[in-house]
């Protein structure tokens, strides 16, 4: 086997491992606890990815979509049914009062980028 | 000067509305400010060069509320047009450099073309604006996205279409080193303008479609009235909606819309209550009539007083519902959400290993093949059809319930209801009217006929508080009939009731009342036993011991309970009744209607426990009824569905609420959920389907055998066709006859 083939083997298999770690063992984010109103940015994902908010109290989260991916043109919320466009460059509020602890998903319309909201 | 309308968060009373309009009144430039707190909104006038938004909302905080966005219900459709019209020019750009570059280096083609688009400088020239212009939105989500370790669908799309421009730059401007390697200099411009120029395509039509599949609430979100004819001080004044309070007296004339709902203080007239409950037939309204909001008055002219504005009008109840189910997620959505979450990293680490494999072992030129084939992949690789099959076909399904009166909680309900193969009504005002009346009234002796009969018996019931009296009175009233004086009432508990009309003695009641009495049934036993078994009470008139005729009352069956019932059947399902009342009555009407099997004797407390058996033997149930009095029930189904308005309770209670209060919407519902489940399994075989089959031959499993590999050109051409024919798809869930 020839020198070219045995390097493109060796990057292949580096680019396929490194891919899996990159994005499928990526660690969670910290949690950010939030007491009244939190400012999400839209871009690339959410951030912060993952909120903590009170039991029993309105919160409001402001998503702030600056990604003009059409990917991130929604929100949802599918536990509070909630499903929003966010504008891009505009803030969207939404209002949430849990009443009950535990953790909540919520993802873009197309269900490629995360975020958690947990209530504690 | 403009003029806004805002929503205002945090007001409780009369006060609020004061502080919040002086504090803003007195911001300069501010010509007036009105502040309803009905529906928490503040309209402005003001003169946008002197004072800001957010002057506005700072000086609402500064007493102690929030704004909370500025209401326009247009905004969205504006901004996303918006959005569209960019895509659109991107789309037209793109599509015309990437065609001027395969006119240019396209074999076959280019033999055609002018010798100046064969040359690579010029390919880059028109190649440079749609990779870095058009295809921009790619690379600003995937930038971020690569920072927080996520990829999507625009992270496929740069990485591919950057290959093949990198690439063809080299080429380009190092021919020599890529005649070295022993491979013909050759450019690839085509491909990453046309990839993007279609995906762009795909987009546009995608976006288009999908503004289709939220077109339910933005219909509901029109129907709105604009302005009201309030009647204040003796005047009729018009005034904006968002103003109107509870309590107005609200003027409507003929082929105008009731602003808001409320309730009939003068006059009468048809109205079309369609657009709201789904019910084709013009409504009947007289005084103290109830009219919803957004409704179209037909003939008459009518004043009422509105009971019910802003978030509270049926109209934003059905709205508020509609929208929370479309941001619900159905359970059969899991699967996709699994996959999408691994899908793009897992195409990324195909595309290496068909490079690998491709280079290794592939025909000459092996790089060309490696590459050309490992951006197909990337190209083709299409997670957003597995993520719009589910939500877009729920956003259609309950958009068409709404329309026709069908209100579904979320998409679970939704999904539930297709499997639902029993159904549990409640007799008494779901398969009934709910109220009594008088059916037969048969003269048994020549010298009393049907009016004297109903004469003599309401004389008597008017002195009498038993609930079949009302029924006996109301049919004498309709018909005109003067009661007799009646001396010496007297009522025989269980049995019925007695007195002395024109000095002779006059009784009505059951069996028993006769026995006691001594007058002689046995006659007429059979014609009472007939009206018996139709499920009707009768009622014997007696006087001077002869049995001189019968009154049969019954708890009249909806007229269209039959059909609805034999629908259901029709689609395999079981039909049962549960009542409180006795065995007799309610086998009756369980045949005029042909359900299938009656639960009689039931108490209210004890329906949930039945619903909850029928469940034990493995079935699903749905328990239609009117959502106030069996709420338990209603809960305990699989389906609760409730036969009624669009209020709290009924909502609160049900799974399901037809607003137009049609026994026949219950088999349309089932039907709604069966074929929006279709829909939903369809677009999910396709979407998945679709990546299975393609991406391994985008791969090139098909060329050892077949000689068969795919252009990244056609690969990104099926791509944009796969999310718009799932979207499509959906939308066809609009043409189904429900």
């Amino acid at each position: 086997m020839s020198l070219d083939k045995i390097l493109v083997i060796a990057l292949g298999s580096f680019g396929i491992v490194f891919t899996y770690w990159f994005f499928l063992l990526r660690k969670e984010k910290k949690e950010v606890a939030v007491k009244n109103e939190v400012d999400i940015a839209v871009e690339g994902g959410y951030n912060p990815q993952v909120i903590s908010i009170p039991k029993g109290k309105t919160t409001k989260i402001n998503f702030f979509r600056k990604d003009s991916s059409t990917c991130l043109e929604e929100v949802v919320l599918s536990d509070f049914k909630i499903r929003k466009y966010l504008p891009l460059g505009k803030k969207v509020t939404v209002e949430l009062n849990p009443q009950k602890e535990g953790e909540y998903p919520f993802e873009c319309g197309m269900n490629m980028f995360h975020g958690k909201v947990i209530v504690r | 000067m403009i003029t806004k309308t805002f929503s205002i968060k945090g007001m409780h009373c009369a006060s609020c509305v004061r502080l919040i309009e002086k504090a803003v009144g007195k911001l300069g430039g501010v010509e007036s400010c009105n502040v309803n707190l009905a529906t928490e909104r503040a309209t402005v006038t003001y003169n946008p060069k002197q004072v800001s938004d957010e002057d506005l909302s700072s000086a609402v905080s500064s007493v102690g509320y929030s704004v909370m966005e500025e209401v326009d219900e247009d905004r969205e459709k504006k901004e996303k047009e918006a959005e569209l019209n960019k895509l659109r020019i991107k789309v037209v750009v793109s599509l015309f450099l990437g065609g001027l570059i395969v006119w240019g280096s396209f074999p076959g083609l280019m033999e055609t073309a002018p010798q100046i688009l064969r040359n690579f400088f010029v390919q880059l020239l028109l190649a440079t604006p749609v990779q870095f212009w058009a295809g921009l939105s790619f690379y600003q989500a995937t930038i971020p996205a690569l920072k927080n370790r996520t990829a999507n669908m625009d992270t496929l799309v740069a990485l591919g279409t950057t290959v093949a421009y990198t690439y063809s730059v080299i080429v380009t401007f190092f021919p020599k080193v890529i005649m070295q390697t022993g491979i013909e200099p050759e450019a690839y411009f085509d491909v990453a303008t046309i990839i993007i120029g279609l995906i762009l395509l795909g987009r546009f039509f995608e976006a288009r479609a999908k503004m289709g599949t939220s077109e339910a609430i933005k219909k509901l979100i029109g129907l709105q009235a604009k302005t009201a004819r309030v009647v204040r001080d003796n005047k009729e004044v018009d005034i904006p909606i968002e103003q109107v309070v509870v309590g107005d007296v609200i003027r409507v004339r003929p082929g105008e819309k009731i602003p808001v709902d409320g309730m009939i203080l003068e006059g009468e007239s048809a109205v079309d209550e369609s657009m709201v409950t789904g019910e084709s037939v013009p409504v009947d309204k007289k005084i103290d009539d109830s009219v919803v909001g957004a409704t179209m008055n037909k003939t008459g002219t009518f004043t009422y007083k509105a009971t019910k504005v802003g978030k509270d009008t049926m109209l934003s109840q059905i709205i508020k519902l509609v929208s929370d189910a479309q941001g619900s997620k159905a359970p059969i959505q899991r699967i996709a959400d699994l996959i999408a979450s691994y899908f793009v990293p897992i195409v990324i680490m195909l595309a290496i290993l068909t490079f690998v494999v491709w280079y290794v072992f592939g025909p000459q030129p092996a790089f060309l093949f490696a590459m050309l084939n490992a951006i197909a992949v990337l190209i083709i690789a299409c997670p957003c059809a597995m993520g719009l099959a589910t939500p877009t076909a729920i956003m259609v399904g309950t958009g068409i319930g709404a329309e026709h009166g069908i209100l579904i909680k979320d998409a679970q309900s939704l999904e539930t209801a297709h499997r639902v193969n029993t159904i549990i009504f409640d007799k008494t005002g779901t398969l009934t009217q709910g109220k009594p009346e008088v059916t037969n009234i048969k003269p048994l002796n020549k010298s009393f006929g049907a009016d004297e009969i109903l004469r003599l018996a309401s004389s008597l019931e008017k002195g009498s508080e038993h609930s079949l009296a009302e029924p006996i009175v109301k049919k004498a009233q309709e018909k005109k009939l003067k009661p007799e004086k009646v001396m010496q009432f007297g009522a025989v508990p269980g049995q019925g009731i007695e007195g002395l009309i024109g000095g002779e003695k006059v009784v009505l009641g059951n069996r028993k009342l006769m026995e006691k009495e001594k007058i002689n049934i046995e006659e007429y036993g059979k014609e009472i036993e007939g009206l018996e078994n139709e499920g009707k009470t009768v009622m014997m008139l007696g006087i001077k011991n002869n049995l001189v005729g019968l009154i049969a009352v019954a708890d009249i069956v909806k007229e269209s309970a039959k059909e609805a019932v034999s629908k259901l059947k029709k689609m395999g399902i079981e039909t049962v009744m549960i009542t409180g009342d006795n065995e007799k009555t309610a086998r009756a009407i369980a045949r005029q209607v042909g359900i299938d099997r009656v639960l009689a004797e039931v108490l209210p407390s004890q329906k949930e426990a039945e619903v909850r058996r029928i469940q034990q033997e493995g079935k699903s149930v749905a328990m239609v009824g009117d959502g106030i009095n069996d709420a338990p029930a209603l809960a305990a189904a699989d389906i609760g569905m409730a036969m009624g308005s669009g209020t709290d309770v009924a909502i609160e209670a049900a799974d399901i609420t037809l607003v137009n209060k049609d026994l026949q919407s219950i088999a349309s519902a089932i039907a709604l959920s069966k074929k929006t489940m279709k829909t939903i399994k369809m677009n999910l075989v396709w979407a998945f389907g679709y990546n299975i089959i393609l991406i391994p031959v985008a791969m090139g499993v098909l060329y050892p055998v077949f000689g068969v590999l795919l252009n990244p050109i056609f690969a990104s051409a099926a791509m944009a066709l796969s999310s718009i024919s799932v979207v499509g798809n959906s939308l066809l869930l609009k043409k189904v006859r429900i």
